[in-house]
Protein backbone atom coordinates (compact mmCIF):
# COMPACT_ATOMS: atom_id res chain seq x y z
CA UNK A 1 0.00 0.00 0.00
CA UNK A 2 1.31 3.44 -0.92
CA UNK A 3 0.09 6.78 0.38
CA UNK A 4 0.39 10.02 -1.59
CA UNK A 5 1.85 12.43 0.93
CA UNK A 6 0.79 15.93 -0.24
CA UNK A 7 4.35 17.11 0.51
CA UNK A 8 6.65 14.16 -0.29
CA UNK A 9 4.69 12.39 -3.04
CA UNK A 10 3.96 8.67 -3.28
CA UNK A 11 5.52 6.85 -0.33
CA UNK A 12 5.47 3.40 1.21
CA UNK A 13 3.00 2.76 4.02
CA UNK A 14 5.91 1.89 6.35
CA UNK A 15 6.79 5.57 6.63
CA UNK A 16 3.39 6.38 8.13
CA UNK A 17 1.85 5.91 11.55
CA UNK A 18 -1.85 5.06 11.59
CA UNK A 19 -3.79 7.31 13.93
CA UNK A 20 -7.36 6.04 13.59
CA UNK A 21 -10.53 7.46 12.14
CA UNK A 22 -10.27 11.06 10.93
CA UNK A 23 -12.70 12.49 13.43
CA UNK A 24 -10.25 14.46 15.57
CA UNK A 25 -11.11 17.59 13.60
CA UNK A 26 -14.85 17.06 14.23
CA UNK A 27 -14.79 17.82 17.95
CA UNK A 28 -18.30 18.45 19.33
CA UNK A 29 -19.18 21.93 20.59
CA UNK A 30 -18.73 22.54 24.33
CA UNK A 31 -22.40 22.27 25.21
CA UNK A 32 -23.06 19.13 23.15
CA UNK A 33 -25.16 16.26 24.46
CA UNK A 34 -23.31 13.33 26.10
CA UNK A 35 -24.25 11.15 23.12
CA UNK A 36 -22.18 13.37 20.83
CA UNK A 37 -19.15 13.05 23.13
CA UNK A 38 -19.73 9.31 23.40
CA UNK A 39 -19.60 9.04 19.61
CA UNK A 40 -16.57 11.33 19.38
CA UNK A 41 -14.52 9.54 22.00
CA UNK A 42 -15.58 5.89 21.84
CA UNK A 43 -17.74 4.88 18.90
CA UNK A 44 -16.15 4.01 15.58
CA UNK A 45 -17.58 2.51 12.44
CA UNK A 46 -15.78 -0.44 10.92
CA UNK A 47 -16.83 -0.06 7.30
CA UNK A 48 -16.26 -2.50 4.48
CA UNK A 49 -15.66 0.14 1.84
CA UNK A 50 -14.71 3.80 1.89
CA UNK A 51 -13.33 5.18 5.14
CA UNK A 52 -11.31 8.24 6.25
CA UNK A 53 -8.27 7.88 8.49
CA UNK A 54 -5.61 10.12 9.93
CA UNK A 55 -2.06 9.08 9.10
CA UNK A 56 1.11 10.67 10.41
CA UNK A 57 4.11 10.79 8.06
CA UNK A 58 6.31 9.72 10.93
CA UNK A 59 9.64 8.95 9.29
CA UNK A 60 9.00 11.38 6.44
CA UNK A 61 8.08 15.06 6.58
CA UNK A 62 6.03 14.86 9.82
CA UNK A 63 2.78 15.98 8.18
CA UNK A 64 -0.63 14.76 9.32
CA UNK A 65 -2.60 13.46 6.36
CA UNK A 66 -6.31 12.67 6.02
CA UNK A 67 -6.49 9.58 3.81
CA UNK A 68 -9.70 8.43 2.13
CA UNK A 69 -9.37 4.77 1.24
CA UNK A 70 -11.36 1.65 0.50
CA UNK A 71 -10.91 -1.10 3.08
CA UNK A 72 -12.19 -3.75 0.68
CA UNK A 73 -9.94 -2.98 -2.28
CA UNK A 74 -7.05 -1.16 -0.48
CA UNK A 75 -7.49 1.63 -3.02
CA UNK A 76 -6.31 5.06 -1.86
CA UNK A 77 -8.89 7.57 -3.08
CA UNK A 78 -7.66 10.87 -1.70
CA UNK A 79 -4.91 12.30 0.52
CA UNK A 80 -5.04 15.78 1.97
CA UNK A 81 -3.08 17.67 4.62
CA UNK A 82 -5.08 17.69 7.86
CA UNK A 83 -4.36 21.43 8.16
CA UNK A 84 -6.06 22.01 4.79
CA UNK A 85 -9.04 19.89 5.82
CA UNK A 86 -9.37 22.00 8.96
CA UNK A 87 -9.19 25.25 6.95
CA UNK A 88 -11.93 24.03 4.63
CA UNK A 89 -14.08 22.99 7.59
CA UNK A 90 -13.82 26.52 8.99
CA UNK A 91 -14.77 28.02 5.64
CA UNK A 92 -17.95 25.92 5.42
CA UNK B 1 37.35 26.35 30.51
CA UNK B 2 38.67 22.95 29.50
CA UNK B 3 39.07 22.65 25.75
CA UNK B 4 36.97 19.57 24.99
CA UNK B 5 37.60 17.52 21.87
CA UNK B 6 34.74 17.09 19.40
CA UNK B 7 34.14 13.38 18.82
CA UNK B 8 31.40 12.07 16.54
CA UNK B 9 29.25 9.07 17.39
CA UNK B 10 31.09 6.91 14.86
CA UNK B 11 34.57 8.29 15.45
CA UNK B 12 37.28 6.00 14.07
CA UNK B 13 34.89 3.42 12.57
CA UNK B 14 35.09 4.64 8.98
CA UNK B 15 36.08 4.60 6.11
CA UNK B 16 34.82 1.25 4.94
CA UNK B 17 35.17 -0.23 1.45
CA UNK B 18 33.31 -3.38 0.38
CA UNK B 19 33.33 -4.36 -3.28
CA UNK B 20 33.02 -1.15 -5.26
CA UNK B 21 31.13 0.75 -2.57
CA UNK B 22 32.73 3.20 -0.16
CA UNK B 23 31.35 4.52 3.10
CA UNK B 24 32.92 7.56 4.73
CA UNK B 25 32.03 9.87 7.55
CA UNK B 26 31.35 13.43 6.44
CA UNK B 27 32.65 16.36 8.43
CA UNK B 28 30.18 18.99 7.32
CA UNK B 29 30.62 21.74 9.90
CA UNK B 30 27.75 23.43 11.70
CA UNK B 31 24.20 22.15 11.25
CA UNK B 32 21.28 24.42 12.11
CA UNK B 33 17.60 23.71 11.63
CA UNK B 34 15.59 26.63 10.29
CA UNK B 35 11.87 26.52 11.07
CA UNK B 36 10.25 29.54 9.37
CA UNK B 37 7.59 31.37 11.32
CA UNK B 38 4.10 31.30 9.84
CA UNK B 39 4.11 33.08 6.47
CA UNK B 40 7.81 33.92 6.68
CA UNK B 41 9.25 31.28 4.33
CA UNK B 42 9.79 33.77 1.46
CA UNK B 43 11.50 36.30 3.74
CA UNK B 44 13.68 33.56 5.21
CA UNK B 45 14.64 32.46 1.72
CA UNK B 46 15.74 36.01 0.81
CA UNK B 47 17.71 36.36 4.04
CA UNK B 48 19.33 32.98 3.46
CA UNK B 49 20.30 34.03 -0.05
CA UNK B 50 21.93 37.29 1.01
CA UNK B 51 23.66 35.75 4.03
CA UNK B 52 24.80 32.37 2.71
CA UNK B 53 24.26 32.49 -1.07
CA UNK B 54 21.42 30.01 -1.49
CA UNK B 55 17.63 30.30 -1.41
CA UNK B 56 15.50 28.03 0.75
CA UNK B 57 14.98 24.73 -1.09
CA UNK B 58 11.62 23.51 -2.36
CA UNK B 59 10.09 20.36 -0.88
CA UNK B 60 12.39 17.35 -1.34
CA UNK B 61 15.19 19.49 -2.77
CA UNK B 62 18.49 21.03 -1.71
CA UNK B 63 20.21 24.31 -2.60
CA UNK B 64 23.79 25.50 -2.31
CA UNK B 65 26.87 23.33 -2.66
CA UNK B 66 29.53 21.52 -0.69
CA UNK B 67 30.54 23.68 2.27
CA UNK B 68 27.27 25.64 2.43
CA UNK B 69 24.16 23.67 1.71
CA UNK B 70 20.48 24.02 2.60
CA UNK B 71 18.61 20.71 2.80
CA UNK B 72 14.83 20.44 2.91
CA UNK B 73 14.32 18.68 6.22
CA UNK B 74 10.60 18.05 6.58
CA UNK B 75 7.44 20.07 6.66
CA UNK B 76 8.35 23.77 7.15
CA UNK B 77 11.90 22.86 8.06
CA UNK B 78 15.31 23.35 6.45
CA UNK B 79 18.75 22.31 7.59
CA UNK B 80 21.59 24.76 7.01
CA UNK B 81 24.79 22.73 6.72
CA UNK B 82 28.26 24.23 6.81
CA UNK B 83 28.35 27.86 7.91
CA UNK B 84 27.41 29.24 11.29
CA UNK B 85 23.96 30.80 10.75
CA UNK B 86 23.75 34.53 10.17
CA UNK B 87 21.89 36.14 13.11
CA UNK B 88 19.63 37.91 10.58
CA UNK B 89 17.90 34.58 9.89
CA UNK B 90 16.48 34.58 13.42
CA UNK B 91 14.03 37.31 12.46
CA UNK B 92 12.13 34.91 10.18
CA UNK B 93 12.73 31.48 11.64
CA UNK B 94 13.43 29.55 14.81
CA UNK B 95 17.05 28.39 14.69
CA UNK B 96 18.30 25.33 16.56
CA UNK B 97 21.87 24.11 16.66
CA UNK B 98 21.86 20.47 15.48
CA UNK B 99 25.60 20.08 14.92
CA UNK B 100 26.08 17.27 17.44
CA UNK B 101 22.66 15.69 16.93
CA UNK B 102 23.16 13.91 13.64
CA UNK B 103 25.48 11.28 12.26
CA UNK B 104 26.45 12.11 8.66
CA UNK B 105 27.92 9.56 6.24
CA UNK B 106 28.46 9.38 2.49
CA UNK B 107 27.91 6.28 0.42
CA UNK B 108 29.66 6.30 -2.96
CA UNK B 109 30.29 3.95 -5.83
CA UNK B 110 28.69 2.40 -8.85
CA UNK B 111 26.29 0.32 -6.76
CA UNK B 112 25.58 2.79 -3.95
CA UNK B 113 21.93 3.03 -4.98
CA UNK B 114 21.62 -0.79 -4.90
CA UNK B 115 22.94 -0.80 -1.34
CA UNK B 116 20.49 1.88 -0.26
CA UNK B 117 17.61 0.15 -2.01
CA UNK B 118 18.02 -2.74 0.43
CA UNK B 119 17.40 -0.45 3.37
CA UNK B 120 14.90 2.22 2.39
CA UNK B 121 11.52 2.14 0.62
CA UNK B 122 12.14 5.40 -1.23
CA UNK B 123 12.39 5.32 -5.03
CA UNK B 124 16.08 5.92 -5.81
CA UNK B 125 15.97 5.50 -9.59
CA UNK B 126 17.99 8.20 -11.34
CA UNK B 127 15.01 9.49 -13.29
CA UNK B 128 13.09 10.12 -10.06
CA UNK B 129 15.77 10.85 -7.44
CA UNK B 130 18.21 13.17 -9.16
CA UNK B 131 21.29 14.99 -7.98
CA UNK B 132 20.20 17.68 -5.51
CA UNK B 133 17.08 15.74 -4.52
CA UNK B 134 16.56 14.80 -0.89
CA UNK B 135 14.07 12.69 1.05
CA UNK B 136 13.03 12.32 4.64
CA UNK B 137 12.35 8.62 4.84
CA UNK B 138 13.07 5.53 6.87
CA UNK B 139 16.24 3.50 6.72
CA UNK B 140 15.81 0.16 8.50
CA UNK B 141 13.17 1.75 10.77
CA UNK B 142 15.38 4.73 11.55
CA UNK B 143 14.22 8.22 10.67
CA UNK B 144 16.69 9.37 8.04
CA UNK B 145 17.55 12.15 5.63
CA UNK B 146 18.94 10.89 2.32
CA UNK B 147 20.36 13.34 -0.22
CA UNK B 148 21.83 12.62 -3.62
CA UNK B 149 24.81 14.96 -3.74
CA UNK B 150 26.45 13.40 -6.79
CA UNK B 151 25.70 10.89 -9.53
CA UNK B 152 26.95 8.04 -7.34
CA UNK B 153 27.21 9.86 -4.04
CA UNK B 154 24.55 9.79 -1.33
CA UNK B 155 24.60 11.64 1.97
CA UNK B 156 22.79 9.76 4.73
CA UNK B 157 21.90 11.29 8.08
CA UNK B 158 20.37 9.63 11.15
CA UNK B 159 20.14 10.72 14.77
CA UNK B 160 23.50 10.55 16.53
CA UNK B 161 22.34 7.73 18.81
CA UNK B 162 21.67 5.51 15.77
CA UNK B 163 25.14 6.00 14.27
CA UNK B 164 26.53 2.54 14.96
CA UNK B 165 23.25 0.88 13.97
CA UNK B 166 23.42 2.76 10.67
CA UNK B 167 26.96 1.52 10.08
CA UNK B 168 25.95 -2.05 10.91
CA UNK B 169 22.99 -1.99 8.51
CA UNK B 170 24.94 -0.30 5.72
CA UNK B 171 27.82 -2.77 6.09
CA UNK B 172 25.45 -5.76 5.83
CA UNK B 173 23.81 -4.28 2.74
CA UNK B 174 27.20 -3.49 1.16
CA UNK B 175 28.32 -7.08 1.78
CA UNK B 176 25.08 -8.39 0.29
CA UNK B 177 25.41 -6.33 -2.86
CA UNK B 178 29.12 -7.22 -3.23
CA UNK B 179 28.35 -10.94 -2.78
CA UNK B 180 25.94 -10.81 -5.68
CA UNK B 181 28.60 -9.38 -7.94
CA UNK B 182 27.60 -5.81 -7.41
CA UNK B 183 24.13 -5.92 -8.89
Amino acid sequence: MRIDCPICGSRDRREFYYAGAAIALGRPAENSEPDAWDDYIHNRDNPCGVTRDLWYHETGCSAWVVVTRNTATHEILNCELASKVKEHAHED
Amino acid sequence: MVDLAIISAIDGLLPLTIGTTNLTEATVGAMTSLAPYRGQTESLSSALKSAHGMAAPANNRTTGKEGARAIWFGRDMFLLVGPDPDPALAEYAALSDQSDAWCVVRLTGEHAADVLARLTPVDLRTAVFKRGHTARTELKHMMASITRIGDQNYQIMVFRGFGKTLLHDLQLAMEGVAARGGA
